[in-house]
C-alpha cells in the first residue's frame, strides 16, 4: 500500500492497537485512507486519534449504500495535519435498526452534523444531548431526503408555519429578543434568538437551513460536468473555492494531474477571492461601529478586485472559471498586465486603509474585547478559518495540506491568541498582504502550457475527498461515483458549519448592540451552512 | 478627522454616471447570450451542454421548436463554447417586467439527421396568452397596463425604498446587492434607499429560489408592506429557480409565490444590471428589446 511516509508510522500504531477489530484499511491517495470498522468501535478510534495524534475531525456524514452494500455507511474524516494526511473510518448502519451513538457529548464539534445525518437520512441518534431536528424545520412531514429511495422533485405539502419551541431563560428581568429570519441589512437569512437581562446577552440560540435547497442531493441528479456550476452556487461569495474543492475531488478520484499552468491560475483565482471578501468585510466591520468613510473606501476597492475579475474570467464572482480538471479561460499578456496593476495599486491603497482605520481610536474601542471566543473554546468545537486562526488554531490548509499550486509557494498564517474583534480583523489584513504578495509570487512563475486535462469515464463506486482552503475556512467536498459518470452521494462541508457555534460563545456577556459587529467578525456562510 | 478628509479629498469622485453612460462592464464579461438563429444548425449540443436548461427544444417529426430563457441563463458561457452559432455578448441589461419577454424562440423544419433545415418561424419573444383573448379584450388589457404604468411612475418615478429578501440564494447576488450602497453605484443619487423594515418599503427585492423554509417569511415580508408596493425578482435563481429549479426543499422562481413586477437575470446579475432593473421598475428607464437579433 503506497501511503505517505509521514502518515506510515500512524497506520503501523493504529492497526497494531486496534488489530482485527478494523475489518479493513484501504488507501486510495498517499494521502488519504479509509478504516473500516463497527460502530461500538467509533468512541474508542475518535479518542485515540485525538489523544495520540493530535487528530481533528473534519467532517461527518452518511452515505446511504443500501443498493449497492445494504447498508447505510457513516463517515468520520480526520485531519491529521502533521502528517498531511486524512483518515476516514467508515462505519455501517444497518436499515434494520437504523441508529447511531453520539459523539457530541465528547465532541461539541459534531453536534450540528449528527443531527442533520438524523433528519436527511433518519438514522436515529443515541445519547445525544439536544437530538431536536437542525437541517429540515419542525413543520416538516417525515421524510429522509438523502436516502437513495427518495425522489428530488417529491412535492411536500405546503408550509404550515413555526412550530419551533425555543429553550427558554428564566429570572427576574429575563426577556427575549428574536430576530430574523428576514434581517435588517442585505444579508442571508437566519434567526436569532437572545435571552437578555438588562443589555448583557445571557443566552443566544442560532436557527439556521432557512436555505437548505437540497444541493446535496442535486448533486446525485446531475450529470458531473454540471456539477461544478452547482458547486459555484453553494456559498456565492465562495464560489471559486467550492467549485475547486469540487474539481479536486473528482481529479483526485480519476487519479488525474492538472496541469502546471491551470494549477497556478486556480491559486491566483483563490487569492483574487480572498482578497475582495477579507477587504469587504474589513469595510463591514468598520460600518457596524459608524465607521462608514472607511467602509465606502473598502468597497471602492472591493469593486476594483470586482471588475479585474471580470476581466480575467468574465465573471465578477469568478464564476464559469472552475472545471473539471483545469480551468476553462487562459489569461493573455494585457490581462495578466491588469493582474499586476492591480496588485502594485491596491498595495498603497489597501495600506492606507489600515492607517484610516488604526488611527480611529473610536472604532478600535468598540473591537478590542468584543465577541471573544477563547482559544479553549475554540479548540472544543474545531472552530476553522479566520476565527480559528485569531484564537490560536495554527492551522491552513494552503500550508498543512497544499494544494492547486501552494506548494510552490510559503504561506504565512497569521495567529493570534486574543480572539476577539479586533483579531479577527487583524487576521484579515494580515491574509490580504499574503494574498497581495501571493498573488506576485504566483504571477512571476506561471508556466506556459496547457490548461486542462480530459478526465475520462470516473470509476464507478469510487470514494474521493477534496479540500481547499477557502478564505471563511477550510472547505471540504467529498464524494462516491455511481456508474455513468454520475454520483451518488457528494458531501459538502462548508468551514461555517463547524463556526456557527462558536458564535454563540462569543457573544456571551457582551450587549445587543455589538452583535453586528461580532457577526460580522466571523462572516460566515448561511447558505453554505444550509445547502 | 483630518486625515480622513485629506483621503476622501485625495480619493475624489469615483461614482459612475450611470445609466447616462453605458454600463462599465470588461469586453471580456460574459453577459446574455446571442443566438444567431438564421444560420443555427443544431439546438442540441447547446440544450445538452446547458446546466439549467435555459437553451431547449421540442421536437415533432419534421419541425423542431428551440428556445432561449433568459431567466434561466447562468451566463456560464458553456453553450458557446459548443456552438459556434452561439456568443456571448457583454451587454448586462436585460430585465424585463414580464417572465416571456425573457424567452425567445424560433422553429425550423427538421433534417432526419436531426440538425435544422431552415427557419419555419424566426425568432419571437412569446406573449402571454394572447391568442385566448379577443381583439378587443387585448387592447382594454393593454389601456389598463398603460395606466398602471404611468400610475407607477407617479407613485415611484421619484424616490424609492427598498426590502431586499434573500429567500434562499446562494449569497452571489447579495455581494452585488450591496455594491449598489458603494461610492461607485451609489445608488442613493437616485433617491433609493435600503431600508430595514417592510412598512418603509415600496419594493422588495427578493433573490434565491424560494426555499420551502422561507416562503412563510417572504409572504408575511410582503404583506406587511403598504400598497402599493412593487416586488422584483433577482438573479437566475429568482427569476426561473436556476439550477436548484423546483426540489422537495425549495418552490421554485419568486413568482410561485408573489407577484412579480421585473424581473432581473444573471447570475448574479451585475451591478449594472441590478440598477437598470431597479429603475425600469421604477419607470426611469425603459425595457431593452430582447427579441433575437440576428448577427
Amino acid at each position: 500500500m503506497n501511503v505517505l511516509s509521514s502518515l506510515q508510522p500512524i497506520l503501523n500504531e493504529v492497526k497494531q492497537r486496534f488489530g482485527e477489530r478494523l475489518n479493513a484499511v484501504v488507501s486510495p491517495r498517499a494521502n488519504e485512507v479509509y478504516v473500516h470498522a463497527k460502530m461500538d468501535l467509533v468512541a474508542g478510534f475518535c479518542a485515540h486519534l485525538y489523544r495520540k495524534w493530535k487528530a481533528r475531525l473534519v467532517s461527518l456524514f452518511a452515505d446511504d449504500a443500501r443498493p449497492s452494500d445494504g447498508v447505510f455507511h457513516l463517515y468520520y474524516v480526520f485531519a491529521l495535519d502533521a502528517a498531511h494526511s486524512f483518515i476516514t473510518l467508515r462505519v455501517p448502519v444497518s436499515p434494520e435498526q437504523p441508529e447511531f451513538t453520539s459523539l457530541t457529548n465528547a465532541l461539541p464539534s459534531v453536534n450540528w452534523q449528527e443531527r442533520e445525518i438524523q433528519d436527511l437520512f433518519g438514522l436515529k441518534l443515541i445519547g445525544h444531548p439536544n437530538p431536536r431536528r437542525c437541517a429540515l424545520h419542525d413543520d416538516w412531514p417525515e421524510v429522509y431526503p438523502l436516502r437513495k429511495n427518495f425522489e428530488l422533485r417529491t412535492k411536500l405539502p405546503p408550509f404550515e408555519g413555526e412550530r419551533h419551541h425555543f429553550r427558554t431563560v428564566e429570572g427576574e428581568g429575563v426577556f427575549q429578543v428574536p430576530v430574523g429570519p428576514v434581517h435588517a441589512g442585505i444579508i442571508e437569512p437566519g434567526h436569532f434568538r437572545f435571552s437578555v437581562a438588562g443589555e448583557p446577552v445571557l443566552y443566544l440560540q442560532i436557527r439556521l437551513f432557512y436555505t437548505h435547497k437540497a444541493t446535496e442531493k442535486l448533486f446525485e441528479n446531475l450529470p458531473v460536468q454540471h456539477c461544478v456550476r452547482l458547486a459555484e452556487s453553494i456559498s456565492g461569495d465562495s464560489g471559486f473555492a467550492h467549485a475547486t474543492a469540487f474539481c479536486h475531488a473528482v481529479e483526485r478520484l480519476a487519479g488525474v494531474e492538472v496541469p502546471p499552468r491551470a494549477r497556478v491560475l486556480r491559486s491566483i483565482c483563490l487569492e483574487l477571492e480572498r482578497l475582495y471578501n477579507h477587504i469587504a468585510d474589513i469595510g463591514a466591520i468598520c460600518t457596524d461601529v459608524a465607521f462608514v468613510t472607511a467602509h465606502m473606501h473598502a468597497m471602492r476597492l472591493k469593486e476594483r478586485v470586482l471588475r479585474v475579475n471580470e476581466t480575467l474570467t468574465g465573471n465578477r464572482l469568478l464564476r464559469g472559471m472552475a472545471c473539471l480538471g483545469g480551468v476553462r479561460f487562459d489569461w493573455d499578456h494585457d490581462q495578466l498586465k491588469t493582474l499586476a496593476q492591480l496588485v502594485a495599486e491596491l498595495k498603497p491603497e489597501f495600506e492606507s486603509l489600515v492607517k484610516l482605520i488604526e488611527g480611529s481610536s473610536s472604532t478600535l474601542d468598540r473591537l478590542e474585547h468584543a465577541g471573544v471566543l477563547k482559544p479553549e473554546v475554540a479548540r472544543d468545537l474545531g472552530v476553522v478559518g479566520i476565527a480559528g486562526r485569531a484564537s490560536g488554531f495554527d492551522h491552513d490548509l494552503r500550508r498543512d495540506f497544499p494544494h492547486a499550486a501552494y506548494d510552490q509557494v510559503k504561506v504565512h498564517v497569521p495567529v493570534y491568541q486574543v480572539g476577539d474583534v479586533e483579531h479577527r480583523m487583524q487576521v484579515r489584513i494580515d491574509e490580504v498582504r499574503e494574498s497581495l504578495s501571493l498573488i506576485e509570487q504566483f504571477t512571476a512563475r506561471l508556466p506556459n502550457g496547457p490548461l486542462s486535462v480530459e478526465l475520462g469515464e470516473l470509476p464507478a463506486d469510487s470514494v474521493a475527498l477534496g479540500y481547499v482552503e477557502g478564505w471563511r475556512g477550510e472547505i471540504f467536498h467529498w464524494i462516491r461515483t455511481a456508474p455513468g459518470n454520475r454520483l451518488a452521494r457528494c458531501k459538502v462541508k462548508d468551514p461555517s458549519l463547524q463556526n456557527w457555534p462558536a458564535m454563540s460563545e462569543a457573544i456571551l456577556g457582551n450587549i445587543i448592540p455589538d452583535f453586528p459587529v461580532v457577526n460580522k467578525s466571523f462572516n460566515l456562510s448561511y447558505s453554505g451552512t444550509d445547502r | 478627522m483630518f486625515e480622513i478628509l485629506r483621503k476622501s479629498l485625495g480619493t475624489g469622485v469615483v461614482t459612475t454616471s450611470y445609466p447616462a453612460t453605458p454600463p462599465e462592464v470588461s469586453i471580456r464579461a460574459r453577459g446574455r447570450p446571442e443566438i444567431d438563429w438564421a444560420n443555427w444548425k443544431d439546438a442540441r449540443p447547446a440544450a445538452t451542454i446547458c446546466p439549467t436548461g435555459a437553451i431547449d427544444f421540442k421536437d415533432t417529426a419534421v419541425a423542431r421548436t428551440a428556445s432561449l430563457d433568459l431567466a434561466r441563463c447562468i451566463f456560464c458561457g458553456l453553450c458557446a463554447d459548443v456552438d459556434k452559432a452561439i456568443r456571448m455578448t457583454n451587454v448586462c441589461e436585460c430585465a424585463a417586467r414580464s417572465r416571456n419577454d425573457l424567452m425567445t424562440s424560433a422553429s425550423y423544419s427538421l433534417r432526419p439527421d436531426g440538425t435544422h433545415d431552415r427557419l419555419v418561424s424566426p425568432p419571437t419573444t412569446e406573449k402571454t396568452q394572447h391568442g385566448q383573448l379577443s381583439a378587443s379584450q387585448r387592447e382594454s388589457l393593454e389601456v389598463i397596463g398603460e395606466q398602471i404604468k404611468l400610475r407607477a411612475d407617479k407613485i415611484f418615478g421619484r424616490s424609492l425604498h427598498i426590502r431586499e429578501v434573500d429567500a434562499g440564494s446562494c449569497n452571489g447576488c447579495e455581494v452585488e446587492i450591496v455594491g449598489l450602497n458603494s461610492p461607485v453605484y451609489d445608488i442613493e443619487r437616485f433617491g433609493i434607499h435600503f431600508v430595514a423594515s417592510p412598512r418603509h418599503a415600496d419594493m422588495l427585492l427578493v433573490t434565491g429560489p424560494v426555499t420551502r423554509n422561507l416562503e412563510l417569511a417572504l409572504r408575511k415580508t410582503h404583506n406587511a408592506m403598504p400598497d402599493p408596493r412593487l416586488v422584483v425578482a433577482v438573479g437566475a435563481c429568482g427569476c426561473s429557480g436556476g439550477i436548484f429549479g423546483q426540489n422537495y426543499a425549495t418552490v421554485g422562481a419568486v413568482d410561485a409565490v408573489l407577484p412579480v413586477d421585473v424581473y432581473i437575470p444573471g447570475c448574479p446579475p451585475n451591478p449594472h444590471a441590478l440598477l437598470h432593473g431597479i429603475l425600469l421598475a421604477m419607470g426611469r428607464v425603459s425595457q431593452p428589446s430582447t427579441s433575437g437579433q440576428v448577427t
